[in-house]
Formats: C-alpha cells, sequence, structure tokens
C-alpha cells in the first residue's frame, strides 16, 4: 500500500503533459471522423451528415491527386538519397583533412543552414534565385547562358527544392557520420597500411564497414518520409506557376482544406497520409532495430 | 613518388572543395547583408556582391519604422518566453518519471507508450486545427504555444540522460527522506545543465523559427510573430509596405532592399546564438542519435 502511494508525486509530473497531449495531440486523431462526413463547421462533428467513403471516392476522382502523390514520391524520394549520399561522401573528405582548425571551421559553416527557417531562407533563395536580379543568374548569363527562372520552371523546381534542402541539411547527418568514423579502430588503419593500402583502398576496406551500422541506421529511418517531401519548404518556394512539379500532399491538404474549406476531402487526403506514414515509421523503426539495434529510449 | 603526387592533387581538389561548400553555406546570407546596405541603385543594377555598394542603413530605419514589424518581434518575444519555459518544464517533469525502472513505476510503460505514440501518429492539419479552433485559442498566443508544448523527443534526449546518473544518488537521497520532486529539483537538475542547456536552446530556436502556426491560427496579420509575418511579406511577393516615401528616400531604399533587411533582422538572433548552438548540438545529436 505504502509503496504505491509513494509513487503519487510521479503520476502527479505526468499529469500536465498527459493533459495537453490528450488535448492536442489525441484530439484531433478523434476528429479524423471529419474524413467520412459531410462537414460543415457550423454543424460540428455531432450535426453534420455521414457519407461514408464518399470523401475518399472524391478525392480520388480528382486527377491532381495522383500527380500530387507522384510529385510528393518523387522529391521525397530524391531528398532521401541525396541526403544520405551527399552528407557521407563530405564525411569521408573532411575526414582526410589533419588540420583540426580548418575541418573545425568547414564543419561550423556547413551545419548554419539548418539553424535558420525556410521562412529566411526562403527569402534568401527566392532573391538570390530570381531571373531578373537575382546573383545566381548573375553568373549564369556571365558564363554566356540564357537566365533561368528556377522557382517558376516545371523543369527545374523540383531539382532546386532537392538541392536546396540538401544544402541545408548536410551538416545535421555530416556530424553523424563524422562521430561513426572516430569511433573506427586505428589499429584497422594500421593494418590495411601494412598490407600495403592506399587511402582510397582503407576507405573502402576499414571507414565504409567501420560506418556500416550509422548508414544502415540513417537508411532505414529515412524509410518513413517516403510521403514527407518538407511542407516548409515546398510552401515557401512554390508558386501556381509550378503546382504541377512541386504540389505535395501537405500543400495540397493545406489549400484544399483551409483555402477553399473543403473540410471532408482534406482530412481524408491527410489521414490516407498519417496511416501510410504511420505503417511506414513502424517498419522503419522495427528495422533500425533489427539491423542495427537501435531503440527510441 | 607516384603515390605522393596523387595525394598531394587529392588534398588541393579537397581543400577546395570542402571550402567551397563550407562557403556557400555562408555567402548567401553575407549577399543578402550587403544588399540590405546598400543604395537602391546599386541593387537594381545587379551590382551588390559581397560588399554593400552606396552603402546607407536607411532600409534599417524604415524596417525598424515600421509599428507592423516590431509588434511582431514583441509577439515572437513573448511567444519564445512563454513557450521555452513551459516547454522546459514539462520536459523535465516528463523524463524524470519516464526514466524510472518499470518494476519501480508500474505504469511507466502506458505512458511512454502514449506519449511516443504522439510522435509516430497524428490527426493531421484540418483535426488539428478544429481542435484549437474548438478551444478558443484561436488568435492568442497560447494557440502558438500549448499545441507544441509537451515536447517528447526533447523528454527522450534528457530521460536517457537521467539514466546515466549514477543510481546512489537517487537512492542516498532517498534515505535523507527527501521525496521524488525534491531529488528531481534539488539534485537530479544541477547535474543535468549541459542537457538542460541543449534543449533550451532546441526550443529557442524551434519557437524563434515557427510560422505557419502564427499564419494559420492568427486571423488577424497584426497578431502574427514575426517569422510569420516575414513570410507575408517576403515570400508572398507583396510589397514590403513603402508607400509614402519622397523621392529622397527611395533613392536609398527599395522593395528589395528592404526585404533584405527583413530577412538579416529575421536571422540575426540565430546568427548571435549559433557559437553557443552549434558546441551544445553536436553533443545532443550525438547523444540522441548514438547509443546504445
Amino acid at each position: 500500500m505504502s509503496k504505491k502511494l509513494a509513487n503519487w508525486p510521479l503520476h502527479l509530473m505526468i499529469l500536465p503533459s498527459l493533459v495537453l497531449v490528450l488535448l492536442f495531440n489525441y484530439g484531433p486523431m478523434a476528429g479524423i471522423v471529419i474524413a467520412f462526413q459531410k462537414f460543415i463547421p457550423a454543424k460540428g462533428i455531432t450535426g453534420s451528415e455521414w457519407i461514408g467513403w464518399g470523401n475518399f471516392k472524391y478525392v480520388m476522382s480528382l486527377p491532381d491527386t495522383y500527380k500530387v502523390l507522384q510529385n510528393t514520391v518523387y522529391i521525397a524520394l530524391m531528398k532521401i538519397v541525396t541526403g544520405l549520399v551527399f552528407p557521407l561522401t563530405i564525411a569521408l573528405l573532411l575526414n582526410e583533412i589533419a588540420r583540426k582548425f580548418v575541418k573545425r571551421s568547414i564543419q561550423t559553416l556547413i551545419y548554419l543552414p539548418h539553424f535558420l527557417s525556410w521562412t529566411i531562407l526562403g527569402g534568401v533563395l527566392v532573391d538570390i534565385l530570381s531571373p531578373s536580379v537575382g546573383i545566381v543568374n548573375e553568373i549564369v548569363k556571365m558564363l554566356g547562358f540564357e537566365p533561368i527562372y528556377f522557382l517558376g520552371n516545371n523543369n527545374w523546381f523540383p531539382y532546386v527544392l532537392v538541392a536546396t534542402n540538401a544544402w541545408k541539411e548536410v551538416g545535421f547527418s555530416t556530424i553523424l557520420y563524422l562521430a561513426a568514423l572516430t569511433s573506427v579502430n586505428p589499429a584497422l588503419y594500421e593494418a590495411a597500411v601494412v598490407d600495403g593500402a592506399n587511402r582510397l583502398r582503407q576507405t573502402w576496406h576499414v571507414s565504409l564497414p567501420g560506418m556500416r551500422p550509422i548508414i544502415i541506421l540513417l537508411a532505414t529511418l529515412s524509410l518513413a518520409s517516403v510521403l514527407n517531401a518538407g511542407f516548409d519548404q515546398v510552401f515557401v518556394l512554390y508558386n501556381p506557376q509550378v503546382y504541377a512539379s512541386g504540389d505535395i500532399i501537405d500543400t495540397f491538404v493545406y489549400r484544399m482544406g483551409l483555402i477553399s474549406a473543403q473540410f471532408g476531402p482534406a482530412t481524408a487526403i491527410g489521414l490516407f497520409n498519417s496511416i501510410v506514414s504511420f505503417i511506414l515509421i513502424a517498419v522503419a523503426y522495427y528495422m533500425a532495430y533489427r539491423f542495427a539495434k537501435y531503440r527510441i529510449f | 613518388m607516384r603515390e605522393s603526387g596523387w595525394r598531394i592533387g587529392f588534398q588541393i581538389f579537397n581543400y577546395a572543395f570542402l571550402g567551397l561548400i563550407a562557403i556557400s553555406c555562408v555567402l548567401p546570407i553575407i549577399h543578402v547583408l550587403a544588399l540590405s546596405l546598400s543604395s537602391n541603385a546599386a541593387a537594381s543594377a545587379g551590382v551588390v556582391r559581397l560588399w554593400p555598394v552606396g552603402f546607407n542603413t536607411m532600409s534599417y530605419e524604415y524596417v525598424l519604422e515600421q509599428a507592423a514589424f516590431i509588434k511582431s518581434i514583441v509577439i515572437t518575444l513573448q511567444r519564445v518566453a512563454i513557450g521555452v519555459s513551459i516547454n522546459i518544464l514539462l520536459t523535465v517533469l516528463l523524463a524524470y518519471p519516464l526514466s524510472k525502472e518499470a518494476h519501480k513505476f508500474k505504469s511507466r510503460t502506458v505512458y511512454a507508450w502514449i506519449f511516443v505514440f504522439t510522435m509516430l501518429f497524428g490527426g493531421g492539419l484540418i483535426p488539428t486545427y478544429m481542435v484549437v479552433r474548438t478551444t478558443g485559442l484561436l488568435d492568442s498566443i497560447w494557440a502558438l504555444v500549448l499545441p507544441g508544448a509537451v515536447p517528447v523527443f526533447s523528454a527522450i534526449l534528457l530521460l536517457n540522460f537521467f539514466r546515466g546518473l549514477p543510481k546512489e544518488l537517487e537512492e542516498a537521497a532517498f534515505i535523507d527522506g527527501a521525496g521524488h520532486f525534491v531529488t528531481l529539483f534539488r539534485i537530479y537538475l544541477p547535474l543535468s545543465v549541459p542537457a538542460i542547456a541543449t534543449i533550451l536552446l532546441l526550443s529557442s530556436v524551434g519557437h524563434w523559427n515557427s510560422w505557419f502556426d502564427g499564419l494559420i491560427y492568427m486571423n488577424s496579420p497584426e497578431r502574427y510573430p514575426l517569422q510569420s509575418y516575414l513570410q507575408t511579406i517576403v515570400i508572398q511577393k507583396s510589397f514590403s509596405g513603402i508607400t509614402d516615401l519622397n523621392t529622397e528616400a527611395l533613392k536609398h531604399i527599395s522593395d528589395r532592399t528592404v526585404k533584405a533587411a527583413q530577412i538579416f533582422l529575421g536571422a540575426l538572433p540565430v546568427l548571435l546564438l549559433y557559437p553557443f548552438l552549434q558546441k551544445y548540438f553536436m553533443q545532443g545529436i550525438v547523444m540522441g542519435s548514438v547509443k546504445e
């Protein structure tokens, strides 16, 4: 009895968080029922008419839906691949720099954009990528090409998204790879040298195998973001001209739900996104645990 | 000999390549700073690179005289102060019970799943908006603070930190008659300063940088926090508000230089905090990701 009572402070500590999470995280989960209603805000959830799969059928009938789904997966996959390969390359190259000061300075600089919001970076990018006054197009013109409307051209827009995302986030994963590199046993390098391996072979036979756990971990965890192409970035950079190539599920839901007030259909797409993402995250965590012994806590 | 020739060539390439990448991460920001300090004529002629041309600070003077801009900064500062305090308090209060072993605190597993599940699945944009509306938080600063008040990820970082502390500390405290609250605030917290500092910075930057919630939960632009305000001005291609200016002033400032000044001011606190941020963050990231 007394042992049970002794834990009441622990329950009390959790209480405020529990209340907030029930309201703001589980409350919206209950609100998902809107996806199955002809929801009218004035009538509320209890007063609105139930229409079963009606919203889903309606969404499926929209040609935009397929385009948006395709854009999302395409952009997200390109981001996943660049997000794995680019930082890994940078980490291996950084590791070849012997001077501590230079190494640290480069690390510090490439880590900076990660901390700035997409609003700030969006403002910077809109300016420097502008076809008329942007400094990037000044360079393009100097090289003798026609100026490119990076943010208004459907051929360019998805790649601008991928490149600028890689640029913003490269420092973040680089640090993880570097941490993994420092934990590689130096004796293995010495042994490789004795066997006559040059730096390239050392990288291939010692560094990369040493980093395998973290590579597998990041690769499996990144699986979870196949339907997440990055709302913040797309939202600040896109415009109606590039909807064809840049509109993703999250921006589509935003426009349909909060701009056009089609709450039911927007919630239906959102629900589809949440469920598929949940399955992907669950699979990713399971695989991360299987292959890299990763646990959340 | 041939080997070392390759090696030198590689080193030159490597320094140059990494140097270029590193520089590319800061040059755009320096360019925008230079623009904001340049004259209208130089900015529109496209001659500004990394150094101001026709140096003047009138864009900043103009921006800082805008009541709407100042107001959005005040709202953001309130948001950071309230939001971060709540975040830290709840992180600490959540991490402590969850760091207990399941056989000592039986409900721990249930609680842990309730919180972790919120990281895995969410109701989505529209239902979340509905809840915030139903609770009557629209247009108030609480709409920016309460929905994200429980930072589960931070709590996980901190609980892992707590678990690394020696068990004997807690036992000794209990023998001396201390309860859970005293143990947490008198013994655990003073030992957790590095971890708390990491979470504090994470939460501050998060609140400073947020813009989407301001955009959707505030019905009137006068209530926008800074980043939401910048989003509408800088990104949505609306004019920066330049209306009644005499021709003398227009020589020095333009829509473009004013936007550049606003962007730079929006980034400034993060740039100033950055040296601290990155020191703690390196520990934080490694602490959160590479663990056994």
